[in-house]
């Protein structure tokens, strides 16, 4: 399988401190990876990184083969972003809306009305495409950023804190579209969250974020049969979590984490 | 970029704000016009009648100032109303985020926000100045020829490239302060420093640097006087008077005034008894308008300076 995202050693240096240290992450194709890590940790920096929007300060990255300081747009292109608190022209319509991002991605005519109908179907939303985003609810506007990456028919979509703010129903509404999109068209999904047990459900791997140094990488699975240091077992992502919190960057608590050097194809 | 442009063209022509500036703009130069159309009228009912009765319109003064002077002073206030939020409204309702992740390049975004502000100041000027032009028709009488009909289509021009200069500047504010309240202030008060305060200020500077310490001495004078028009130069509403005075009033001799003649003869000097010819009014013009756009351009060169390389996160 074949890694859509890529970093190497990738690191970005704010005056004198380290937002993102000697990230080394993988993500393959057709997978959904979980992000984690407390406010703070640098999700949001890596994920700008991936996507152009902030240079790094060193390290290698690529998004779907291409390098995001040479080609932006071609990854703009082929990559959804959902951001943290997602904003609409609350004004217009959810339609019109669309109807805005879609010509910016360079659809043109009949396309637009098929896909826009298309994406409002996806996230349940098509009974509402009229209403102004001003009387949207807050999950409804969460399903509208992701209707608005679907138009582009994206190959990789990243979602930062996609489940913030929403009820319970609201979670799971989310977390199973987000399974769908991932079984049915085989998108690969970089999800980034400090909520444990809704990653738990849906990801296949995860990754662990502290202070800019990724702890932990591997699945679930993998993670909770690591012993720590002291021979503890870690039976639950919560607990993995904890404990790599904990951790003092550089101690062989770290190291544990970190992914087996094996070659990917 | 058109998307983006189409867009912001409509959200002017439906909002509210622009409604307002519309009424008060049509309102009070409805009033002024009339009431100059009438004064010229009475005016110039008896006697010999000037070459180009038309432009008069536009530079006599009706109770307080003139239309001229209104667009002089007033204008800069509409190019700063429609750009003052324009980054900064998007960055803090979270869409600016959701905009700069779309394949389009950064510049995009400014370039079809300034057009789109552009295309709407260009459709409300023009149509006010064929409003003026009809209410003139009706009250004073006087047909344009086409001499007076080409100096107020250049006349047009000059004031939609005068008002997108502080349409850039106020995007060029709003790219540098967050808050949308900072922006406008800053604005608002480079348009109050620039419109009234500046020959103040010149002749300051000019009494510092090149001081006349005896009236006799003509350089000394001369010196000094240079020094505060150069000095004015930097003002973008004294390069719009100059350019625009020169434009409506083809009587009008050049700029540059003669310091050393008394009062009487400067008053018989300051008119030609023959007018200006188009090409010769457009050669006084020339360097004016130069520096406009000069001002519009390193605006622009801020605005992409500051925006471009700048991270923006949504939260």
């Amino acid at each position: 399988m074949s890694a859509v995202i890529r970093t190497q050693n990738l690191t970005k240096r704010y005056q004198s401190r380290n937002a993102v240290e000697d990230l080394n992450l993988e993500v393959l194709q057709g997978e959904i990876f979980g992000f984690l890590g407390p406010n703070g940790a640098g999700k949001t920096t890596t994920i700008l990184m991936l996507l152009g929007l902030t240079e790094p300060s060193s390290g290698t990255v690529r998004v779907l083969d291409l390098d995001p300081t040479r080609s932006p747009l071609k990854i703009k292109q082929r990559v959804g972003y959902l951001p943290e608190n997602v904003g609409f022209y609350t004004d217009l319509t959810a339609r019109q809306n669309l109807r805005f991002v879609a010509e910016l991605n360079g659809l043109r005519g009949r396309l637009v009305e098929d896909r826009i109908a298309a994406a409002l179907d996806r996230v349940g939303l098509a009974d509402s495409g009229e209403m102004r985003v001003q009387a949207y609810s807050r999950g409804m506007r969460q399903r509208l950023g992701i209707a608005e990456l679907l138009l582009k028919e994206p190959q990789l979509i990243i979602l930062d804190e996609p489940t913030l703010g929403l009820d319970p129903d609201g979670i799971q509404g989310m977390i199973g579209l987000i399974r769908q999109l991932c079984d049915e068209q085989g998108l690969s999904v970089l999800l980034s969250s400090h909520l444990l047990h809704q990653v738990q459900r849906i990801c296949d791997r995860v990754g662990i974020l502290n202070r800019g140094r990724l702890v932990a990488s591997g699945t679930i699975a993998e993670l909770i049969n690591r012993k720590t240091a002291e021979g503890v077992q870690l039976s639950s992502l919560e607990d993995i979590y904890m404990h790599y919190f904990h951790a003092e960057p550089g101690s062989r608590d770290e190291a544990l984490g970190q992914p087996a050097n094996t070659a990917r194809s | 970029m058109w998307t983006i442009f189409r867009k912001e063209l409509a959200d002017h022509f439906s909002s509210v704000r622009f409604l307002i500036l519309l009424c008060l703009i049509v309102m009070v130069t409805l009033v002024i016009t009339y009431m100059v159309g009438i004064n010229l009228r009475q005016e110039l009912s008896g006697g010999s009648k000037p070459g180009s009765v038309f432009l008069l319109l536009f530079t006599t003064s009706g109770r307080f100032f003139s239309l001229s002077q209104f667009i002089a002073f007033f204008g800069p206030l509409l190019g700063i109303i429609m750009g003052f939020d324009a980054i900064n409204r998007e960055q803090s309702a979270g869409t600016l985020s959701k905009l700069i992740s779309q394949p389009i390049y950064r510049d995009d975004i400014i370039n079809g926000k300034f057009l789109a502000g552009v295309l709407t100041i260009a459709v409300l000027f023009t149509s006010l100045i064929l409003l003026i032009a009809g209410l003139g028709l009706l009250t004073v009488g006087a047909v344009p020829g086409v001499n007076e009909a080409a100096r107020l289509l250049l006349y047009l021009l000059v004031s939609i490239a005068y008002v997108s200069f502080w349409l850039g500047l106020s995007i060029v504010f709003s790219i540098l302060f967050r808050s949308v309240a900072t922006s406008a202030l800053a604005g608002v008060a480079l348009w109050i420093f620039l419109a009234f305060f500046t020959g103040f200020c010149a002749s300051l500077v000019a009494d510092a640097v090149a001081p006349v310490k005896s009236r006799q001495n003509p350089e000394q004078v001369m010196a000094n006087r240079e020094l505060q028009q150069n000095i004015g130069l930097v003002s973008p509403v004294h390069l719009y008077t100059q350019a625009t005075s020169t434009l409506l009033d083809p009587y009008r001799k050049t700029s540059k005034q003669f310091v050393l003649v008394g009062t009487m003869e400067n008053i018989s000097m300051n008119r030609f008894q023959n007018p200006l010819s188009l090409g010769q009014s457009l050669l006084v013009v020339v360097p004016y308008l130069t520096g406009l756009l000069a001002l519009t351009v390193v605006c622009f060169g801020a605005a992409y300076i500051c925006f471009l390389r700048r991270e923006i996160r949504s939260a």
